[in-house]
């Protein structure tokens, strides 16, 4: 934070980052990563989920409430998605996108109203209503899942301007797109008026709230911002990834994956969305890949993914004790002592 | 005090009637009754457990007291709530320090600007001009604050990070960067060392001084209430046992005795 100060507080360094990252996400890798293995199921999940951690990391990172029921909000804006194509002639698909995030913000607005009340585990359960609600409310009401009976829903295709996205690179272009232009309004917020108010709410409220800042208005505003980023995040990975729509898919489990990615990445990071989820996605992979190539099928394989769950879990633990600021301060640490020498 | 002022002592700003406030059977304030001058720096003073502390949480919306009134520049403040009252332009520092610790100091003392700059956030996350401008000129006001408080080279510190007497500081900063045209100051030099509360009541009397911002302040040290303050209000047990300017205070038998802890025949 020196003079070279070039907008607001973004300094050159933050532009020749964002242009690097450009250049590798939209040039280096369409050109270089030719199998479709790597885009839809590493990359395309990835951005997906570090996307649904934003919005996690907006409401816990820095607001400070813990919520845990991010991928409830992800069903709603998933579902959105699916009706909002079926159900309205030639929408265009980010505007569908667009309002499944919103129609997602209405819920969270609706379930971030026991942070008014309450706070800390006690919000968590609170929160594990959205959760439930949501994805029992989709399975309930036929109408959500337009009278389907297999309970899998094949997603439609995304077409943008009459041409439809449907090989794993092209939806990859389009969730980068996605992700590109989110990411950098979140930071945007973070870094502005709107992301103080939420770190003053965190660190002290009532001296927040003697300096005319309104807790109901910040946390709800958390809530709803954070929902729409799982909306959104919900409806592409259900629309790229998944390729079908199912309640089952946004159950707890990835509602806790979320929650762990945050923890791990560093909370009130935008940094830490993009690397706890690279974290928690391919690390399985890469311990599936180590058991496999070192062992030889020696161990039976089922015994090996109940290593790989072990190994994974004290790594966690691990990691918890020694860096509890996440893997985005790790990162910085790295960085300072380079600099330094 | 000797030279003229630039903001002469006026009318009443604000004015407590008859409060009380208990918790439970606890009462921490009796049927306490003062008021506060425009432009005045105004001390309130009393025993551990007088009830200063409840009195400046009643004027601030934190507690409600259950009877009684407080009247800011000739309006009843009926709605109780910390964020509205700072809307209508009191700001306050709190006794235990409540800054949010892991912010930088800059950021710290841009939260007290929270009432100038009214960009939603849609302006913020686009960064439209609105947003940007109101950005700007609000970071200047801080970096004067800050040039003025002398704390130049900790503004991205993380403000847990700094040691207490850096903080208190900080938290009048915050304070000072409302604007608000009362401060509620809750024992702004507690825990400091002498020279380090030489200077808080410098940065004290030179804001009343060159603003004009009116200033209640809890204090211990006896020797700066009656180097600083115009007024002197006393509680004790909740009840207020004087009132008036520190020379009067300094004489009143009764403050003595609340202080000695005389017995009366």
């Amino acid at each position: 934070m020196k003079s070279n100060k070039i907008f607001m507080e973004y300094t050159k360094n933050d532009l020749i980052n964002f242009l690097l990252l450009m250049i590798i996400s939209l040039l280096i890798i369409p050109i270089t990563v030719k199998s479709g293995y790597w885009y839809s199921s590493i990359l395309i999940p990835w951005l997906c989920l570090a996307l649904a951690s934003i919005g996690q990391q907006i409401v816990m990172g820095y607001a400070g409430q813990l919520a845990l029921g991010a991928a409830g909000f992800m069903a709603a804006g998933a579902f959105a998605c699916y009706n909002l194509i079926l159900r309205v002639p030639d929408i265009p698909f980010f505007v569908a996108l667009a309002l499944s995030g919103l129609i997602a913000a209405a819920f969270g607005i609706l379930f971030g109203l026991p942070s008014l009340r309450v706070r800390g585990i006690y919000l968590m359960v609170a929160t594990l209503a959205s959760q439930f609600f949501i994805v029992w409310m989709i399975d309930k009401f036929g109408w959500f899942k337009n009278y389907d009976s297999s309970g899998i829903i094949t997603a439609q295709d995304i077409v943008i301007m009459g041409k439809s996205f449907t090989s794993p690179l092209e939806m990859y272009l389009v969730i980068v797109f996605v992700v590109t232009v989110l990411t950098l309004l979140a930071i945007n917020m973070a870094r502005g008026s709107t992301g103080r108010n939420w770190m003053a709410v965190r660190d002290m409220d009532i001296a927040a709230e003697s300096m005319g800042i309104s807790l109901l208005r910040t946390k709800l505003q958390a809530f709803a911002i954070s929902a729409f980023y799982c909306g959104v995040a919900g409806a592409l990975f259900a629309f790229t990834y998944l390729k079908s729509l199912e309640p089952v898919a946004f159950d707890i489990k990835l509602s806790f994956k979320i929650l762990f990615m945050v923890i791990l990445g560093g909370l009130g990071t935008i940094s830490g969305a993009f690397i706890g989820a690279a974290f928690i996605l391919l690390f399985p992979v890469l311990l599936n890949s180590i058991g496999n190539n070192v062992f030889h099928g020696a161990i039976d394989a089922t015994i090996i993914s109940s290593i790989e769950q072990v190994v994974f879990g004290v790594l966690i633990i691990i990691f918890m004790i020694y860096e509890p600021l996440g893997m985005a301060k790790l990162w910085d640490n790295i960085r300072l002592k380079f600099k330094k020498r | 005090m000797t030279q003229e002022r630039r903001f002469p002592i006026g009318s009443p700003i604000l004015e407590v009637k008859n409060v009380s406030l208990s918790f439970g059977g606890v009462k921490a304030i009796t049927n306490a009754s003062f008021s506060i001058l425009t432009h005045e720096i105004k001390a309130i003073i009393g025993p551990n457990g007088a009830g200063k502390s409840s009195m400046l949480n009643c004027i601030n919306g934190i507690y409600k007291p259950q009877q009684g009134s407080i009247i800011f520049k000739n309006e009843l403040l009926s709605k109780v709530n910390p964020n509205l009252i700072a809307k209508k332009g009191i700001s306050r520092t709190f006794q235990n320090l409540a800054l949010f610790k892991r912010m930088s100091v800059l950021d710290n003392i841009l939260i007290g600007r929270r009432l100038h700059m009214n960009a939603n956030f849609i302006q913020v996350a686009f960064q439209t001009n609105k947003a940007r401008k109101e950005e700007i000129e609000n970071r200047k006001k801080c970096e004067e604050i800050i040039e003025f408080l002398e704390i130049d080279d900790i503004k991205n510190t993380p403000v847990g990070k700094l040691p207490y007497g850096l903080q208190k500081k900080v938290e009048l900063g915050r304070a000072l960067a409302t604007e608000a045209e009362v401060l509620l100051l809750d024992e702004p030099m507690a825990g400091m060392n002498v020279e380090e509360k030489r200077e808080m009541c410098r940065f004290i009397l030179k804001v009343n001084d060159e603003i004009g911002t009116t200033m209640v302040l809890i204090e211990h040290d006896m020797g700066v209430v009656m180097d600083i303050s115009d007024n002197v209000v006393v509680l004790d047990y909740g009840k207020t046992l004087a009132d008036g300017p520190p020379s009067e205070i300094r004489a009143n038998q009764d403050v003595i005795d609340a202080y000695l802890g005389v017995a009366h025949d």
